[in-house]
């Protein structure tokens, strides 16, 4: 891998370069907190370790307007109203939500695939930005992801006042490119030891070593059937936080939008948390907070393993564990529901 | 007091007055409880927690809890006392299948408040009465006064007086205080329409829709929401644009007007720190100076503004007079 | 090509207390009142049947300005109904004054069954103060206006 470097003072020059061109998002800090926004002259990089919500909107929006049906008289004519093709570039992805975009992959990118999902991808250029202070919620380590050496196109690490970067695929290579003459040429010493670095403060870390691998010592049944669901999923509120701030849930909802005019049709994110959830004619197959936590989990942990060579619908970005109005999560349940060797 | 709490509650297990107690659970780390039901003395003992960071209102649980077979012991702070009180005077717990304990609270602390002190990767926080010594994994060692990361709601207390009870764990009971929770509402209404449009559109504008907010909320406690219901015409899993976060927000504040007690938990667990407090507290703030003071759950008697009226109630255009042209 | 911008038209939506508004709109009618025809009357069974939601769609639906006419207090119908949307329309308005949303596009008259003329008089100021605050920006839904 070849690696550049920019001093931080820089990277203004090095935004603007690329905003100018294409649409540059960068995660800054808004109200106190930090969120991906499009780059504007001024704007500063966010000095928290990670945004709010996570970054699976560039590629799956909250909503989107999928056509538009217009009526006139008894004229009815469908119109296409996509904009997902042009391009953009994203700055400072951690390595959690880097790996969200693999998982969410697996599911819109398998067949059928989703179009808009697919345009978008394309059309996005991810340069990941490694963590250099992760907090005592992260357990990204838990699914083979390194803090110091996240996914992407590209990847930036902030070492004192530098910045480096290396690309590891053809769109990240263009994205340093572009930018190139504000780059020099170095090696990957310093880089190397971040990582070292970083992995030391993951075993320092409360859940930095936390596995999951428990999950698999039984099977989908057992896992099913286990009393503990009702314990757990007591003091749920239903509420869609983590399903919202999660960067690997993927369920959504198409729907109608009556204009008065015509019919918007739309998709949106779902939550399994919801009452009227994968909500069909003859009802709701998950009446309870039971069913409906269960499948949360048993979607992440179980499920989605089974069907994806063993990989985890989770990345272990902490956002539940921050978020969770009552403070029950992933880590909470796997804790709960893991069969120890020991046992 | 979490020590004397666990006693009483393995006392009242044992002798059959109540067969679970609905408490608070420890988590991962001193910060992340979580509301649970226990139901033996070693459940009690193991895992039940009661400190600064346990700030959820158990109040609502009690809708459910109190409907299951046996008696259920809470331990209710002064707000949940309030918001209980209100469920009962709305019919929707039953009283009598609930055993309270009022414990007093001196203020919770918001946890994202220690963290907003640039503090991450902690590893301990230890409670030394009036402030917290907390410890990082980066080497950071620093005292944090209580006061200073207590949550917003708190800061803006009330009352310290525990309105329905069964026993009290300290006596004497608290009392209804002094605060200052309207300036904040009154602030934004001495602002131009204008600053007051762009201050709720930025606010609003950062809603998921997650429905934490009504989920959390003791006063929302309809079996099924009018965002919910298919047929409703409102029904909505997105704010898919800014009207609906508009619409959304001031009908729910709307629909718990009268009966909203003040207890914050809509700010608290808002992923997106929206002060939706704000909302609830204008319509306490307008009802008070309409139609009297009212405080929602402070009594069983008193009718609530919204379902009372009187021959001479100031006219809708009062609004226009106030502040402002027509 | 120059665009001409189009007279602004506002369309209103009045809430009609079927025992007294409603026939005094019809009164209005009968005697030739004049009133805007951008008034889109609705019938509802009595002023506290409006549900702060029929508002608010109604400013999605495109409406500009929204106006609730009940008996005079005293006179309802079913005997204390308007008291009680007197005091819901009072909040909700005072909350959309809270929100920075123009406190003229709402409002509240109470018109009997034989005032034909206050009907058509009502209609007419409410519209005029409807077109001096324009369009409805700020409580609109801008998937209900697109063409």
């Amino acid at each position: 891998m070849t690696y550049y470097k920019l001093p931080v003072s820089g990277l203004d020059a090095l935004f603007a370069r690329v905003a100018e061109q294409q649409t540059l998002y960068i995660p800054t800090d808004k109200d106190g907190h930090a969120v991906f926004a499009a780059y504007e002259a001024g704007m500063t990089l966010s000095k928290k370790l990670n945004t709010d919500r996570s970054a699976k909107d560039f590629f799956f929006p909250q909503t989107e307007n999928l056509y538009d049906i217009k009526m006139k008289g008894k004229q009815l004519t469908v119109e296409d109203t996509r904009e997902e093709c042009a391009d953009f570039t994203v700055f400072g992805v951690k390595g959690c939500d880097a790996r969200s975009f693999a998982i969410l992959d697996k599911v819109f990118l398998a067949d059928p695939v989703d179009t808009y999902y697919k345009n978008r991808r394309e059309h996005g250029t991810i340069v990941s930005l490694a963590c250099n202070r992760p907090e005592e919620t992260c357990f990204c380590r838990a699914f083979g992801i390194d803090a110091g050496d996240p996914e992407g196109d590209a990847t930036a690490w902030r070492i004192g006042d530098e910045m480096y970067f290396a690309a590891r695929t053809e769109k990240g290579e263009a994205f340093l490119a572009f930018v190139k003459d504000l780059l020099t040429e170095t090696d990957g010493t310093m880089v190397e030891s971040l990582k070292k670095a970083v992995a030391y403060i993951m075993d320092q870390l409360p859940l930095g070593n936390t596995s999951f691998e428990g999950m698999k010592q039984t099977d989908l049944m057992t896992h099913f059937q286990n009393e503990k669901w009702a314990g757990l999923s007591e003091s749920c509120l239903g509420c869609g936080t983590c399903t919202f701030v999660c960067p690997t849930c993927q369920c959504y909802d198409i729907r109608e939008f009556d204009t008065g005019k015509g019919v918007k049709k739309f998709r949106c994110w779902d939550s399994c948390m919801y009452s009227d959830f994968t909500l069909m004619a003859h009802g709701n197959s998950r009446n309870s907070q039971l069913e409906r936590f269960r499948q949360r989990f048993m979607h992440k942990l179980v499920y989605f393993p089974n069907n994806n060579g063993g990989e985890f619908g989770c990345v272990g970005c902490g956002r539940c564990l921050a978020k969770c109005p009552i403070q029950t999560n992933i880590v909470k349940v796997e804790k709960a529901l893991e069969v120890r060797s020991d046992d | 007091m979490q020590d004397r709490m666990i006693a009483r509650a393995k006392e009242l297990l044992a002798d059959g007055t109540v067969n679970r107690v609905m408490g608070w659970q420890k988590g991962e780390f001193t910060y992340d409880i979580t509301p649970a039901v226990f139901h033996t003395a070693e459940e009690l003992d193991r895992d039940f927690v009661c400190n600064d960071f346990a700030a959820a209102n158990v109040s609502k649980y009690l809708v459910k809890e109190s409907r299951k077979e046996g008696r259920i012991l809470a331990f209710l702070k002064p707000c949940d006392s309030y918001s209980f009180a209100q469920l009962m005077k709305e019919h929707r717990v039953l009283r009598e299948n609930v055993y309270i304990i009022g414990i007093p609270s001196w203020g919770k602390t918001d946890f994202e408040k220690i963290k907003a002190r640039g503090l991450s990767g902690i590893k301990n926080i230890k409670d030394n009465g009036a402030d917290y010594f907390v410890e990082t994994v980066y080497g950071d060692e620093v005292t944090v006064p209580k006061y200073e990361v207590m949550l917003d709601r708190c800061k803006d207390c009330k009352s310290k007086k525990i309105v329905v009870y069964d026993e009290l764990l300290e006596e004497p009971n608290g009392d209804v205080i002094e605060n200052h929770r309207f300036d904040e509402v009154a602030r934004l209404e001495a602002m131009t329409p204008d600053e007051r449009f762009a201050f709720w559109r930025n606010e609003l504008s950062r809603c998921i829709r997650c429905n934490a907010c009504r989920n959390v909320c003791p006063a929302c406690t309809c079996e099924k929401c009018v965002f919910d219901n298919r047929d409703s015409g409102v029904e909505n899993k997105a704010a898919a644009d800014s009207f609906e976060e508009n619409m959304f927000h001031i009908i729910r504040a709307f629909h718990v007007a009268g009966r909203c007690t003040d207890c914050g938990e809509c700010s608290r667990v808002c992923p997106q720190h929206i002060p939706l407090h704000l909302l609830n507290r204008k319509f306490i703030k307008d009802m008070n100076e309409l139609y009297g003071d009212y405080q929602a759950g402070a009594d069983p008697d008193t009718r609530p503004p919204m379902t009372d009226f009187r021959f001479d109630d100031c006219e809708p255009s009062v609004v226009y007079e106030r502040g402002g042209a027509k | 090509m120059q665009v001409e911008k189009k007279p602004f038209k506002p369309l209103i939506v009045a809430f009609c207390c079927n025992w007294c508004s409603y026939a005094g709109a019809d009164l209005a009618g009968t005697n030739r009142l004049n009133y805007p025809a951008d008034v889109k009357i609705i019938r509802v069974p009595c002023s506290c049947r409006v549900n702060p939601l029929f508002i608010l769609r109604a400013f999605q639906r495109g409406a500009d300005g929204v106006i609730i006419c009940g008996c005079h207090p005293g006179d309802c119908h079913y005997t204390t109904g308007n008291y009680y949307a007197r005091r819901r329309m009072t909040l909700l308005f005072s909350m959309l004054d809270y929100l920075g949303i123009e406190k003229g596009r709402t409002r509240v008259e109470w018109v009997s069954a034989a005032e034909g003329q206050k009907f058509a008089e009502t209609m007419n100021s409410f519209v005029e103060t409807i077109c001096s605050l324009g369009e409805n920006k700020r409580l609109e839904d801008l998937r209900c206006k697109t063409e």
